[in-house]
């Protein structure tokens, strides 16, 4: 409780009137300058508050009409606007004749880097790089549907197994193991036949086992060899590049259990000229082809 | 050294006074009176001079060819580019910038050591500017005296049209000085119109008032204020001189006891107060060296003046070192003030030691920049080669067991032209480089192009064949051939594999 004001005799300063257990308060007021620019923000504020949407309410948005959201609108149609003139070249032109050209090529690789980073990168990685259990390496050189500028720029516009696009990549394979079509043991023997095609086999009876369960269930999509077929999208099985996990009982999983992956259809989503310039990116990430 | 200020605020009444003492003291307002003479005429020209060239460079013009900026000194932000007469440099290369404020710091102490504060008292833009509002204000309020008065003076007609006019002149100077500013970032010309009909951008108009801002404060209403309390140099500038530097001094020696022109027993020093009356930073010189003196050497003019008008030897106060002094004063002790004890006083002066151990090492310091700045430009690379190998994926396994690493490649060539060359990848292990979108010339070699004034950039995928065993790191070289198979630049990066005893 505020008791006596009084002066301190030391510093010359009033004291506040309060005081505990002998112990009072010096009134050492703010430095006006300090006071000043105090109401100064108080004016501020309120002439901020009658010319912005300061309040959230619904409705209340200030004299001046201003909204955050349409100044946002406003840079991305200015932005846009500046790169019209090359996003239309970029649009009009194919993926081939983009990267032709110096001019259009750094455009797209720009473009195509931050469209990937924001629209890709959760799949396959930051720099394509993929990753185990059914999200496809882009940077390696073995590809599932194909790694032409055409056959990257189909994958993109349609996705696959999407249920997005008519023209999208599909590919089924069969649950053999869970539909009773092989055994569980099958199923690892044609596992360890697999790994044989790129000389990773360890149980030469189980190869034998394996091959001719391979030649009968596998051969009429994967090839005799294994080497795949793009057409109809089945991997290479003779290579060194896995989509999923490499090892005998992971394929022996697959076999009996497949999981299908699945990618969106960005024709959709992005508009053409993105398309393109993602195209170029992801083909000059590596694996690219001619 | 005397550290009581001649402003006579700071009362020293023992230790109690002291704890009262405000650590605040309000402005005394210092009105110097104009003088004449070889300081005054010396400061004119370096004024002259040092505003020509601040006001006047950007409009040097410099052909550096077609799409080339035409401007001899501009720093162009936005392309990232500083030109210089001859040079031009790339951000990168600021370094140069560094070296150069590196050289004037250096030669500032140099300077200090051998001739006192110069640099404060004539060359520095807040003397400069000062000088040249004190010179309008004079123009318009009159002298030291007529000031004084119009000051005091009620607010009548006369003397607001004269204060109006005055901070109007100030203002137009400080404009001119923001404005030029603006002209070192920008084509002067294109610049000059664009500010004047409203075109520039919001960013030139915030440089423009903030330095037209800064001139008008600092030059009309801080003045002194920004040597004295807001500048580092002052408080450690102390530490270049020693006893051999040329400061402003009073010779007391020779000066005291002051009094009355009248009377006996007095020295040359007939208390006049000319040199306080004149002095910018409002001291008495007479106190001795004191951190408020900026050096200009003015008083020298006001108490020579007064010395020729008493037909006494000029000199009372003049650029003198601090040995001397104490020569002199020890020569003179016993001497009763008289025009024998000025003569024996000057008789036992020395020439001032330039060259001694302090400014030889100043020197040394000052070329051995000055040769690495030198070394440098001229084994400055016009091409420079940048590699950024790919972070993610480290490395990717091909479907035949090979191992690629892929690098972006920026090839910057600061020439005009740009050109061909070849570029090369060396390395222990056995490699394949391909360059996305350029031609292959032989094994491991592509032609390249580069852009004149500008970055050509380059995808480059480094295979190892699958059987080839390698470390997880393996050093590799990229190198850039001109025409005649010379290395033009060369940068090293690595080849990354699998952990372990290499791939399979």
């Amino acid at each position: 409780m505020p008791t006596k004001i009084e002066k301190d005799a030391l510093t010359g300063t009033d004291t506040t009137g309060h005081e505990w257990d002998g112990l009072k308060e010096l009134n050492t007021p703010l430095p006006k300058w300090w006071l000043y620019l105090l109401y100064v923000t108080i004016a501020f504020s309120a002439v901020w508050v009658v010319l912005y949407p300061a309040f959230p309410f619904k409705g209340w948005t200030g004299v001046t009409g201003w909204v955050a959201r349409e100044a946002v609108v406003q840079d991305v149609a200015a932005a846009n606007a500046r790169m019209a003139p090359m996003m239309n070249r970029i649009r009009e032109a194919t993926p081939q004749q983009i990267a032709a050209d110096p001019e259009l090529r750094s455009f797209a690789m720009a473009g195509g880097r931050i469209a990937f980073a924001n629209n890709c990168a959760g799949c396959h990685g930051a720099g394509g790089q993929g990753a185990v259990g059914g999200f496809p390496s882009l940077a390696d050189d073995d590809w599932i549907w194909g790694g032409t500028h055409d056959a990257i720029r189909a994958t993109i516009q349609h996705g696959i197994r999407a249920g997005e696009s008519d023209e999208e990549r599909v590919s089924v394979m069969p649950r053999f193991v869970a539909d009773g079509v092989l055994t569980l043991a099958q199923a690892s023997d044609a596992a360890e036949f697999v790994l044989s095609l790129s000389g990773r086999a360890t149980d030469q009876a189980a190869v034998e086992r394996g091959k001719p369960l391979f030649a009968e269930n596998c051969v009429s999509c994967h090839g005799e060899n294994g080497e795949g077929n793009r057409d109809v999208g089945a991997p290479r099985l003779n290579d060194r590049v896995w989509l999923h996990a490499s090892d005998r009982a992971s394929i022996a999983r697959y076999i009996a259990n497949p999981r299908l992956g699945v990618m969106p259809a960005w024709g959709g989503r992005l508009d053409p000229a993105t398309v393109n310039m993602l195209t170029v990116y992801v083909h000059a990430l590596g694996g690219g082809e001619n | 050294m005397n550290d009581v200020t001649a402003r006579g605020k700071l009362k020293s009444a023992g230790p109690v006074a002291a704890a009262d003492q405000p650590l605040y003291a309000n402005r005394q307002k210092v009105y110097p009176k104009a003088v004449s003479g070889p300081v005054r005429r010396a400061k004119w020209a370096v004024l002259v001079a040092c505003l020509a060239l601040y006001y006047l460079a950007p409009l040097i013009r410099w052909d550096r060819g077609p799409n080339q900026p035409d401007q001899a000194i501009l720093v162009d932000i936005g392309n990232g580019r500083l030109y210089f007469f001859w040079f031009e440099i790339w951000p990168q290369e600021v370094y140069y910038l560094t070296g150069l404020l590196v050289l004037g710091a250096i030669a500032l102490f140099a300077a200090t050591s051998l001739f006192g504060r110069v640099w404060c008292g004539f060359a520095c833009p807040q003397t400069v500017w000062t000088d040249l509002f004190m010179w309008v204000e004079r123009l318009i309020q009159g002298d030291r005296n007529e000031r004084m008065k119009l000051d005091k003076a009620p607010w009548t007609a006369a003397k607001w049209r004269k204060k109006i006019v005055t901070h109007a002149a100030w203002l137009g100077i400080a404009a001119a000085t923001g404005g030029a500013w603006i002209m070192y970032f920008n084509d002067a010309p294109t610049m000059t119109v664009a500010l004047f009909t409203g075109q520039a951008s919001l960013e030139v108009y915030f440089f423009f008032g903030l330095f037209t801002a800064t001139t008008y404060v600092l030059a009309g209403w801080a003045r002194e204020q920004v040597c004295t309390y807001m500048c580092p140099w002052p408080r450690f500038q102390a530490a270049m001189l020693d006893e051999n530097s040329l400061v402003v001094s009073y010779r007391a020696w020779r000066g005291e006891p002051r009094g009355k022109l009248k009377g006996e027993g007095h020295g040359d020093c007939v208390d006049c107060m000319a040199c306080v009356n004149v002095c910018p930073t409002g001291i008495d010189i007479r106190d001795g060296q004191q951190l408020e003196c900026i050096g200009c050497g003015l008083c020298i003019d006001a108490c020579d003046d007064i010395m020729a008008k008493l037909d006494r030897p000029k000199g009372l106060i003049a650029f003198e070192t601090l040995k001397n002094i104490a020569a002199s004063e020890t020569a003179t002790r016993s001497m009763p003030p008289c025009a024998a004890r000025t003569a024996t006083g000057m008789g036992v002066r020395h020439v001032p030691r330039f060259i001694r151990a302090r400014t030889i090492l100043y020197a040394a310091v000052l070329s051995s920049v000055m040769a690495v700045m030198l070394g440098t430009w001229m084994l400055r690379q016009e091409v420079t080669l940048a590699v950024l190998r790919d972070r993610a994926p480290l490395f990717v396994s091909l479907a035949d067991g090979g191992i690629r690493n892929a690098y972006t490649l920026k090839i910057a060539n600061k020439a005009r032209d740009g050109g061909e060359l070849t570029l090369v990848l060396e390395s222990p292990a056995r490699l394949q480089m391909t360059v996305q979108e350029a031609q292959e010339t032989g094994p491991n070699r592509f032609r390249v192009t580069t852009r004149g004034d500008g970055i050509t950039q380059w995808r480059v995928l480094a295979t190892l064949p699958p059987g080839e065993r390698t470390r997880e790191s393996t050093p590799v070289t990229f190198r850039l051939l001109d025409a005649r198979g010379r290395t033009v630049v060369r940068t090293d990066s690595v080849f990354l594999g699998p952990h372990g005893e290499g791939h399979r």
